[in-house]
């Protein structure tokens, strides 16, 4: 799914707004357009055979989203139809906050949702890392990370996930993936991500 | 589901061999600078000289902000002992203060002996005339040390020179890989040491008031931990690897406790550990983040970072007591207080239209300064002469160390060439 993200991102240059985007932005702006969806799916490292239920709103919605593309972008949106037609759209992994909050946004719920709905029928450690932008002091960073992290753990725990499985760590800023200095950079570092 | 969690190499490097990753620059001093000529050593022993002390002398007496050393080039004699000093010459120069040094070989355990005078030109006399020596290994030392008796001479007030910094620096390797660094230097940048280095973060470092044991947190097994370290042995101890937060450890005044952060019992707070026992205290309750403790000189205090207001702000908790009372209420991001030495005043990171800035609060009047006018600044600490403040800014994209003068009026920068540097910590005397 990372390769195919990446590899529409760097074809497509004609879309209105998969535009100059990086793999992460597009895959939360792609999320979000598919925020109904309860596509129980693989995530790029686990498949999960219950995985296939689709709605057909969703259907549409995400047939929406990639005919922006394909209006612009000739034989990507066909390429990207063929991915998304032989494996199953990922579950979100990543979950995005506000500055200094560690409030969980709706989307987040709705992906959560379906991450629980995954979770309850595997077992293992599910691991929560907690991230916060550089804004702010390092310390206060770390717990804030931490926070979020908790968030994301106790939102999972009461949707059924057995809280015993679940960790959490947290990085603070210590650990961007984007490394600007612009509202651009720091929202896509303010994230839990589960591994 | 869980990724194996790849430890990587952690170095623990006591190599004697020293780089300086970080370079000057001074962006601003005082209006009127005290004019003061640094006159070459003379060196009388056999060989090159590995060090120019006088070179050294004048540099730290120009990063003060206060001096303005007189360009060698427009010396117009070397004098190296009093006999030869001719006040006219410098009087002409508008020189005010000379200094005039000379070097000999000695033995035994001082094969280098160091002799130097300090002049007032004006009045045409004498005001330090004073000896030391060491190992040639020292000669940066030994030109630190006639900095810190040159400026106590001039201003009354102790040098700093001969301090040392601790700080992180980190570089991005590729993907989410990063190395990062524990590097303790002179506070000048110079002769660099590399403490620890890993692939996970390191943070929080900080000093023992006696200047000889640190203590950081590394993620280095994956997890955070507190670890304390003696300086000359390498010799470290894992203090704390509880569940959740082990961060922000500050040594007491006394050296007998730390105080630091943990989050064992599901929120972060402030615990202070009696170092002999390892003894723990819990000393803030509250659903909210309790972060960032900073001693009061006297010991009998300790100030924190708490967003129990909503916003971060800082609070006193007076240990005798018990008792906790908010100290910031401007702006709505005041975080990592550190008092100064006289405990009259606290330096902080202050945000103010959206904007991170270094600030002094006089604690009786309530008053704030905002020292820093550069971006994203953090992690202040202070010198412990309470002259300067060095923090954590961000230059062209890169993460810098920068110094600000306690009255705001002397600046300079310490940027590296080749990674981020932060999270300075300054060394006790």
């Amino acid at each position: 799914m990372v390769a195919f993200l990446k590899s529409t991102n760097r074809r497509e240059t004609g879309g209105i707004i998969l535009m100059n985007m990086d793999p992460k932005s597009l895959s939360k702006l792609l999320t979000v357009t598919i925020a109904a969806v309860m596509i129980a799916a693989c995530s790029s490292t686990d498949t999960d055979d219950s995985a296939s239920a689709t709605s057909d709103a969703a259907q549409q919605q995400q047939e929406g989203a990639v005919s922006t593309a394909s209006d612009s972008g000739g034989d990507v949106s066909s390429e990207a139809m063929g991915g998304r037609e032989t494996m199953a759209e990922p579950l979100k992994t990543v979950f995005y906050f506000n500055f200094d909050q560690s409030a969980l946004l709706p989307d987040t719920r709705a992906a959560l949702d379906a991450q629980a709905q995954r979770l309850r029928d595997t077992t293992g450690i599910v691991r929560l890392e907690g991230h916060a932008d550089e804004r702010g002091t390092r310390e206060y960073n770390l717990a804030l990370g931490e926070r979020r992290a908790k968030a994301v753990a106790n939102y999972l725990a009461i949707q059924g996930v057995d809280r015993a499985r679940i960790e959490t760590i947290s990085y603070g800023e210590e650990k961007p993936v984007a490394l600007g200095h612009s509202e651009q950079s720091w929202s896509l570092n303010r994230r839990v991500e589960l591994k | 589901m869980k990724k194996l969690l790849v430890m990587f190499a952690v170095f623990c490097l006591w190599s004697t061999s020293a780089w300086s990753e970080l370079t000057i620059e001074i962006t601003q001093g005082v209006d009127n600078p005290t004019s003061i000529a640094v006159v070459p050593f003379l060196w009388q022993g056999s060989g090159p000289i590995s060090e120019d002390l006088a070179g050294i002398v004048a540099a730290d007496l120009h990063r003060s902000g206060q001096f303005k050393p007189l360009s060698r080039g427009d010396m117009l004699g070397l004098p190296h002992e009093q006999q030869e000093v001719f006040y006219r010459d410098w009087r002409a120069l508008g020189v005010e203060y000379l200094l005039v040094g000379k070097i000999v070989q000695g033995s035994g355990d001082q094969p280098i002996q160091v002799q130097y005078e300090l002049f007032d030109v004006l009045k045409q006399s004498r005001l330090l005339f004073k000896r030391t020596g060491g190992q040639v290994s020292q000669l940066r030392d030994i030109a630190h040390l006639i900095s810190d008796e040159v400026y106590l001479q001039l201003t009354g007030i102790r040098g700093a020179f001969s301090t040392n910094i601790l700080y992180i620096s980190a570089k991005k390797l590729s993907g989410s890989n990063f190395s990062y660094r524990l590097v303790k230097a002179d506070a000048d940048g110079a002769r660099s040491l590399l403490i620890l280095e890993s692939r996970e973060p390191i943070v929080s470092p900080a000093w023992a008031p006696n200047g000889k044991e640190i203590a950081y947190v590394s993620f280095e097994t994956g997890y955070p931990a507190i670890y304390r370290q003696h300086l000359a042995s390498g010799k470290r101890k894992r203090l704390t690897h509880f569940k959740g937060l082990n961060s922000a450890p500050a040594w007491s005044p006394d050296g007998k406790s730390m105080a630091m952060v943990l989050s064992k019992d599901g929120n972060p707070e402030i615990y202070i550990m009696d170092l002999a026992t390892e003894k723990l205290t819990r000393i803030t309750n509250k659903f909210s983040i309790d972060t960032e403790p900073s001693w009061m000189p006297d010991g009998k205090s300790i100030i924190f970072t708490s967003n129990r207001g909503g916003k971060p702000q800082l609070y006193q908790y007076t240990l005798a007591t018990g008792w906790i009372e908010r100290l910031t209420f401007e702006g709505d991001y005041n975080a990592r207080g550190r008092p100064l030495p006289d405990g009259q005043s606290i330096v902080f990171v202050h945000r103010n239209k959206g904007q991170f800035h270094i600030a002094v609060q006089d604690l009786a009047k309530g008053t704030i300064d905002v020292l820093t006018k550069t971006f994203l600044d953090e992690s202040p600490s202070i010198a412990p002469n309470a002259s300067m403040v060095m923090y954590a800014t961000q230059r062209r994209g890169q993460g810098i160390l920068a110094a600000v003068s306690i009255d705001g009026r002397v600046k300079f920068h310490l940027p590296s060439k080749y990674r981020d540097v932060r999270e300075p910590a300054w060394s006790p005397f």
